[in-house]
């Protein structure tokens, strides 16, 4: 019978006036961090919604189609990850290697995605300076691609470290610090796609 | 001496936890797109039924892949901290421009 949920074995962990371990404490006040960053980004692009003096415009520009599919890209890759850390966590050495590719090749596939848009949004000619709803759009997403880039960059880096056996069971925090950096990414568009994309107008 | 706190254990979900979640990830987003398309007229309709789906999307992804559900508290109030701020400032700012209640001109 398959249980819902697995006792995991802690893996060594200094203790500490708080009982957590201080990497994770540390990864997730810095995304308490992030979302400072991500919400000054976000609240630019709002309070110049809707105010460009020229176009293009949102709704002349948006491919909604498309982003929805690089959005479920995105939502995969967060599956993927947490696969990953399924697998480190029970030693599936194998199981590992797969997942943590598989999260970074749905990673550059988004990245991907928006090359192709951004390069298609320049020939319809918006880009940083057009206007404010370029400025702020490129700025946002732009500022959200780099950090998938980090992500994938991160995510390579452990495989390649499974690849030569040294990311193990006991390693698992490793991993699992590098899940929530790769989450926060997708949480942070899921409120792009929505407050950006799909409220537009 | 005090006695230092042990470090906590917790359980993790399975994989079959973290693949009903992936469905439901996906079929929400596919509700947002048509959604999209159904309210395009009712824009502030349309605004408030996407914002709703999204924070499902949000609250799932966090409480299960970034395992806030069965983790310290400490974790949810940093990050919840955080959010607040950063949605208050949103609020703030949209406010302050006149984005809340005016229409945009495009």
């Amino acid at each position: 019978m398959q249980h819902a949920y697995t006792q995991v074995p802690v893996a060594h962990v200094e203790a500490t006036a708080t009982g957590l371990n201080s990497r994770k404490l540390l990864m997730w006040t810095f995304l308490a961090s992030e979302c400072l960053f991500f919400g000054s980004l976000i609240s630019s692009y709002l309070a110049y919604r809707g105010k460009s003096q020229t176009g293009p415009y949102p709704a002349e520009t948006f491919d909604i189609p498309f982003t929805s599919v690089s959005t479920f890209v995105l939502l995969m890759s967060s599956l993927m990850m947490v696969l990953a850390l399924a697998a480190v966590q029970r030693g599936d050495l194998r199981g590992t290697k797969i997942w943590l590719l598989a999260t970074a090749l749905l990673g550059t596939t988004f990245l991907g995605g928006q090359y192709f848009e951004f390069t298609t949004f320049y020939r319809e000619g918006l880009w940083l300076p057009t206007n404010l709803f370029g400025t702020t759009f490129f700025v946002l997403t732009g500022f959200h691609g780099a950090h998938v880039t980090i992500g994938v960059i991160w995510l390579l880096s452990l495989w390649v470290q499974a690849m030569r056996g040294q990311l193990r069971q006991e390693h698992s925090l490793n991993v699992e610090i590098a899940g929530l950096y790769w989450h926060f990414v997708d949480v942070v568009w899921i409120v792009i796609f929505t407050v950006v994309y799909l409220i537009h107008g | 001496m005090a006695e230092r706190p042990h470090p906590v254990e917790h359980p993790h979900p399975s994989s079959s936890v973290y693949l009903k979640v992936a469905t439901v990830l996906a079929v929400v987003t596919a509700i947002e797109v048509a959604v999209y398309y159904v309210l395009e007229s009712t824009p502030h309709l349309l605004a408030a039924a996407l914002l709703a789906l999204s924070a499902t999307k949000f609250g799932l992804v966090a409480a299960f892949y970034m395992h806030l559900k069965f983790d310290s508290k400490l974790y949810t109030a940093l990050f919840s901290g955080g959010l607040l701020v950063a949605g208050s400032i949103a609020i703030a700012f949209m406010a302050l421009f006149g984005t809340l209640t005016q229409q945009p001109m495009h």
